[in-house]
This record gives structure tokens, sequence and C-alpha cells, in this order.
């Protein structure tokens, strides 16, 4: 029990000179800051931030797509006023394009530079002079590791990699240090806070995993969804909003292809209030129904489902 | 050395979910920097850094709320002290004190207050107002008997039943209704699924109530054992019950898409095929006959054709829904995929599959469309392969690939193992997928060993793990 703070371990590992302070008191002043930002947070968001605060570790956070798993970043950032540096991955990512590229142009440029000289001696000297950190070309990752003022790191959608390009990660996730063969390994300056987002489309390798701290981000609760609506759609009545989030629950509870999102909820939220509505008729709700459905199919079925017919307006 | 956090693991890892060593030290340190008052952020805590897929979730809670129920810990140190000792202070304040006053003063309420109370309660959604209810039902209904050695499965059943939810389910959803102004179906659906999630909040509520009281007759340890619930991958497919065959619906389809994902990853990193030495000498010309560039053939889609037999006979028919689902899913890594149905009749499904995006749907319309049944409706499987093999045996080549789906129980008729004889001739493999347990092949009218010299393999598939196992290596 007389393990060191994690906090403090890392430090030490990284050499910084003070133990970097806490972000966050509580979990309560994390739903509060995050509220204030707009984002509205539950229980298992809060607490899952907070100890990725007190422990130095990622957040892999897994759900559906539009939950809002990007936006928490995003929020958590404008909370503690931090910059956010995003890394979109996709299929083919590399590591020239995730942590670091030599500028080999520039590199060129000071060989011809020096050429007129020209011995032996100086060869040896701008060799070790090209692979310097001025002639790096920093990626998000070794960005967010370098960098001196408060940054929050998004790798949003981390299963559309390969599994081999995840390795990458690994590093920079439980060290917060990069390797840079020529150069060395460079440490991070601070600790920041790190995002990876996944859709979960594929299993992520288990080293990933164990790296990282496991937030689910499913649909919200009925109550919390009414209180994003309220928050996000201005001039929204009480009444609207609580109607919206019941109509989505029962679409929700429908075996559709494509459940309606946060996102989608949202929009449809805001066509209602621009069409001036005060309550959800059936009209409305038939007539509007493909703001919240993609699918042919699924808005056929919601339709017979939920309203009683068999035929979708339009 | 026995401590409350490591036997809390251990029972994780007996359900089913890995949790390593490292995810171990990291649960360690996070009891270390939270508030261990607050239930919500230490089960949130334990969550993040022990269970690292969302399928696993539901494990996690049921097991966490046997273990850390009725506790609440004052310091670290009481959560790596012995389990087997609780704690008289977590005992005697929380939840423990509160239901001695609710017993006490539920002793006088008669069933008709209780119906009121929780009338009103889920009226009202009054989180208070429906654990006292719960508390007081349970009491009354649930006879629960100390020292048995149970999972409470029967304890909710029986207030459950008491309780006549359905009625009350109906009550609600009429009252809701009445308070709105409007009554079309919209609303209608609307106050109904308002009500069922209420009641589910009250079912959850019970099932809650029960679980603390068999923890503290039994201790957690013990409790846990008796209610660990297989994770959705590892439920046996034939002997699931309605939930659990709900959860096998939903883990079905992210799983077969995850399986098409890496299997079309595989064929794709196979990108080159042998040397192709035509065009390898062409090329050399231009280097006076030296082969500096070497040139390969485009790899060949050894994509195999799938044809699928299965019983979907009532013991089975569930198994063969998944698999028939799975392969379906899957069918762009196969260069064709056929499935045939029977119980004593055969009859081909494909067609169902073609130009539906969701396997769900066809397999849903196999039982109400397939033409299976010639006789009594009982399998027969000998029967079966008879019509296989006389309508279809021309069609099959060496690239087809047989899967049998089915028990082979065939209710004492004849076997007809021949025709898989002369099917595995004519094709490249014949597997058979058994959704029983090998202990329980050949034995009563189960005739496997009577084909098994024809299959390539006969494979024991009684969970989605094995099932997902196999057909990855297939294709």
């Amino acid at each position: 029990m007389s393990a060191l703070d994690p906090r403090e371990e890392l430090a030490k590992r990284l050499g910084l000179l003070q133990v970097p302070p806490v972000r966050f008191d509580s979990p309560h002043e994390i739903q509060k800051l995050l509220a204030e930002n707009d984002y509205l947070s539950d229980d298992a968001i809060a607490s899952v931030t907070f100890l990725a605060d007190r422990l130095a570790k990622p957040v892999l956070v897994e759900g559906p797509a539009g939950t809002g798993k990007t936006a928490l970043a995003q929020a958590v950032a404008d909370s503690i006023g931090a910059r956010l540096i995003r890394l979109q991955c996709y299929e083919g990512l590399d590591e020239s394009k995730a942590l670091y590229e030599w500028n080999y142009r520039k590199q060129l440029l000071r060989i011809q530079a020096g050429r007129s000289e020209g011995s032996s001696e100086e060869w040896a000297h701008l060799e070790e002079d090209i692979f310097a950190e001025e002639f790096l070309l920093t990626r998000p990752l070794l960005e967010a590791i370098t960098a001196t003022d408060p940054v929050v790191l998004l790798i949003d959608e981390v299963d559309r990699v390969e599994l081999e390009t995840e390795a990458l990660l690994l590093e920079i996730l439980s060290e917060y240090q990069v390797s840079i063969p020529e150069l060395g390994t460079v440490r991070a300056k601070q600790i920041p806070m790190v995002f990876l987002t996944s859709n979960n489309t594929r299993e992520l390798s288990e080293a990933l995993k164990r790296r990282c701290l496991y937030l689910y981000v499913g649909y919200p609760s009925i109550e919390r969804e009414r209180d994003i609506i309220l928050a996000r759609v201005p001039g929204i009545s009480d009444v609207l909003a609580e109607q919206i989030a019941q109509v989505v629950r029962s679409l929700r509870s429908l075996d559709l292809k494509k459940a309606p999102s946060v996102a989608e909820t949202l929009d449809w939220a805001r066509t209602l209030v621009v069409l001036g509505r005060e309550e959800i008729g059936e009209k409305d709700a038939a007539e509007t129904l493909h703001i919240l459905l993609k699918y042919q199919s699924d808005i056929e079925r919601a339709t017979k489902e939920l309203l009683g017919r068999s035929k979708p307006v339009a | 050395m026995l401590n409350l956090l490591g036997d809390f693991i251990a029972e994780l890892r007996a359900a089913g979910i890995p949790v390593s060593m490292s995810e171990h030290v990291d649960a360690a340190r996070a009891v270390q920097v939270i508030d261990l008052s607050d239930r919500a952020l230490m089960k949130n805590s334990l969550a993040a850094t022990l269970v690292k897929d969302g399928d696993h979730m539901p494990v996690f809670v049921t097991a966490f709320e046997v273990f850390f129920a009725n506790r609440s810990f004052n310091s670290v140190a009481e959560l790596f002290d012995d389990l087997e000792a609780p704690s008289p202070e977590g005992a005697g304040s929380g939840p423990g004190e509160a239901r001695g006053e609710g017993g006490g003063a539920s002793s006088t309420m008669s069933a008709a207050e209780l119906a009121d109370l929780l009338y009103r309660a889920l009226r009202e959604g009054n989180r208070e107002d429906l654990r006292r209810a719960a508390r007081e039902a349970v009491t009354r209904y649930a006879g629960v008997e100390p020292g048995r050695p149970v999972g409470g499965t029967y304890y909710l059943y029986r207030t459950l039943r008491n309780l006549e939810l359905d009625a009350l389910e109906q009550r609600l959803a009429q009252a809701a209704l009445a308070d709105q102004n409007t009554s079309d179906d919209l609303a209608e659906r609307l106050s109904r699924d308002e009500a069922h999630a209420r009641i589910e909040q009250l079912k959850a509520e019970i099932e809650r109530e029960i679980r603390e009281r068999l923890v503290e007759d039994r201790g957690a340890a013990a409790l846990a054992k008796s209610v660990r619930k297989p994770l959705p991958e590892d439920i046996d497919v034939m002997h699931a019950n309605r939930e659990e065959m709900a959860q096998l619906e939903r883990a079905l389809r992210p799983l077969s898409r995850k399986l098409a994902v890496r299997l079309a990853r595989r064929r794709r990193r196979r990108r080159r095929g042998p040397v192709d030495l035509r065009h390898t000498v062409r090329r050399s010309l231009s280097t006076g006959g030296v082969p500096i560039d070497l040139r390969f053939k485009p790899p060949r889609p050894a994509k195999p054709e799938i044809i699928v037999i299965a019983d979907i006979s009532g013991s089975v028919a569930s198994f063969a829904r998944f698999t028939l689902h799975l392969v379906h899913a899957i069918s762009s890594q196969f260069s064709k995929v056929r499935s045939f149905v029977f119980v004593d009749g055969l009859d081909e499904v494909s067609q169902l599959f073609e130009g539906v995006d969701d396997p769900a749907e066809a397999v849903a319309r196999i039982n109400a469309e397939a033409d299976v049944i010639a006789f009594d409706g009982h399998s027969d499987y000998g029967r079966a392969f008879l019509t296989f093999h006389e309508r279809f045996a021309d069609q099959l080549t060496k690239r087809s690939t047989i899967l049998i789906l089915g028990d082979a129980r065939n209710n004492y008729h004849q076997a007809h193992a021949e025709v898989i004889a002369d099917l595995k001739y004519r094709c490249k493999a014949v597997y058979w997928l058994n959704p029983e347990p090998t202990s329980y092949w050949n034995s009563g009218d189960s005739i496997v060993s009577q084909y098994a010299p024809y299959c390539e393999r006969i494979v024991e598939c009684r969970t989605l793990r094995q099932l997902e196992a196999f057909v990855g290596e297939l294709a």
C-alpha cells in the first residue's frame, strides 16, 4: 500500500520537475464544468474522466455513432481551457501522418547551403545537424507530446486503422513518449489528457484496451436526453423536449437498422422548433420522421408501429 | 491474502471476463484516489478499469451488486480485508437499517395498500416510494427461505406473479393517456412505452432487493456463483431462455460484422499470388534477359461455395437460425451461399436471402415460408438427405463445402448415411455442426456416429463463440 501516486510515478519517469496539478477535484465538478460547456454528462462519463486525470491514463470511449463521444473530448478541452489536438484515424494511416516526418525539403536546402565549404569533417557535422528537431515535422501525436501549453489529445475512430497500425499508439499511450530512431526518445513535457473513440466496428487489440480506461457511451436515458435537447436547442419548450425524448426512446426500442442518434434527435428538435410546433401530433411526426431515420425500411416500420398506419406520408 | 477486490476480480474471471494483471493494478489504484462512499463512482471506476467491452457490462453489474451491494467503506483498507468478515458498521448503517424501518411499518400494510403504494409510486415515478414498494413486495410475496443455495430467480418469479404487473402496466398506460388531451395512435404508443419502462424499473428494483437479502443470507462469494450469468458469446444456444435469446440476437449482428471485416482484411493482405513466369520473362527482355522485376499472378480468390443444410425442427431451430444469419452476413466472403432447411421434408431458402440487406429479416421468414414438413413434423435426417441428393446432388462441384446443422436425433428413422458418403465424394468437404455437448452424442436417438465417417469433421457448436471460430476458419 506504499505505492506511489500514479501521477507522481509518471512524472518521475518523464523527468518532469514537478508533478502537474490535478485538473479536477471531484466527478461532480466535472459534470458542472461540462454542463457549462453545453455538454450534459452522466455519472459514468464524469467518473471516468475524473479517473483519467487522477491515474494519468487515456480513456477509450466506445459506443454507437452520434452519442457524443467526440463532443466529450471537445467539451473537456473547453472546460479546462486546453487546446484540442485531433488525430482522425482512417485505413492506411501511417506513422508519417500520425507521429512525425522528416522535413526532407528543408534538409535538402540545409545540405545545399552548406555545400560550399565541403570537407569530410563538415559532412559529419552536417549529418548530425539535419536530423535535429528543427527538421522534424510534428504530426498530431508528437505535437501533443511536445506541447507546453495544456492540450487534450483526441484519437478519433481508432477502430478504423489496421491492427498493425494500432501498435504505433501503444508507446504514447502507456509511456507518453515517442521514440525516433535518429533522434532518441521524446518525452512528454506534461501529462496530456487522451481520449480515443471507437465505433466498435472491429475488436481492438488487448494491448490497446489494457492501456486505457474504458467508457461505454450508449444512448442517453430519457431524462438526460430531454436535458440535452433543452440545453442544445434554443427556444424549445419543456413539453416538446419531453415528448421528443419519448418518441425517440420508443423508436430505439424498435428493431431498426439504424436507431436515431442524439445528433439526429437534436436535428429533429430544431426542425420542430423552426416549424413552430408546441406539441408533436401524428401528422408532424409522419412528415418529419425522415430526419430521425435514414433508411426507407426503418421509416416504414416506424410509421407502422408508432403511428399505426401502413404507408408513410410523402 | 484474501481480499474483497481480489475476490471480486476472481469472480469476474470466473464469469468469463478477461481481467489482466495490469488491470487489477489499475483498479487497486483507482479505489485509492476516489471517494469510496460514493457507490456510483466506485462502480464506474471499477468498470472503467476492469471491463473493456460493452457487452460484458451486464455481467459486471450483476457481480458488482452482489459483492458491494450492502457494504459501505470508510477506508481503502477495508477493500483489501478478508471478505468473510463483514464490517459491523457496514451492515448497520446503509440499507440494512432502512429496511428495518420499512419492515416494521410494512407488516401492517395490507395487499390492497401495497398495490396502491405501488401504483402511486409508478405513476409519479418516485424512486424512494418505488424502492419502498419493492421492499414491501419482496417481504410479502417472495417467501425467501434462509440458507437455500439459490440464485433468487424463483423468488423473483413468485413476487412478480403476485403483483400482476401486466394489469398494472395497462392501468398505468391508460391513466397516462387519459392525462393527455389527444388520443391518437402516437400518444397511445408513447404512454404504453412509458408504462413499460416504469414497470421494468420496478422489476430491476425488486431483483436488486432480492439479491441484497440473499447476499445478507449467504455471503457474496457464494451467491455470486449462483447468479453468475454467462457472457452473450458463451450462452448455450439450445438452452437459452427468452432474455438470453434476446441477448444473443443483439450480440449476433456486431459479431457477424466484425467477422466480415476481419476476413476481408485477411484476404486483402494476401495480396500476391505465385510468380507469373510469362509476365516476368516478358519484363526481363528490357533488362537483357535478367529477371530483375518479378511479376506475380493476382491472387486467386479461393472463395469456397457454401451449402448449408439445416435442421429447423423445434429443438435446434434457434441454432439453425443463428448459423444461417452468420453465414449469410458474411456471404461476400464466399463465392456462393445456398441454404436448405428441413424437418422431414427439405426446401431451399436461398432466395429469401437474395436482395435483403439484413439477414435477420430473411431468417425470420424461413419458418413461415419454407415447406419442410412432409409427414409428421419430426426430424428425419435420412429422408431429408435423400431428397437433397435426388434434387441437388448434380449441382455439387469440387468447390462446394457442405455444412450440416443439427443434433442428428433422427427419431429412430433410417439414417441413410450412404447418401452423405456420396455427397462427400462429389464435393470438397462435409462438415457437421452439432449444437449438443459432445457427451450427449450417440445417446438415445442421436446417430452422429453413423454419419461421422463421411464428414470431414463434426464440430461441437454450442455457443456463438464456437460458431464464430468455425465460420471464420471456413472462409
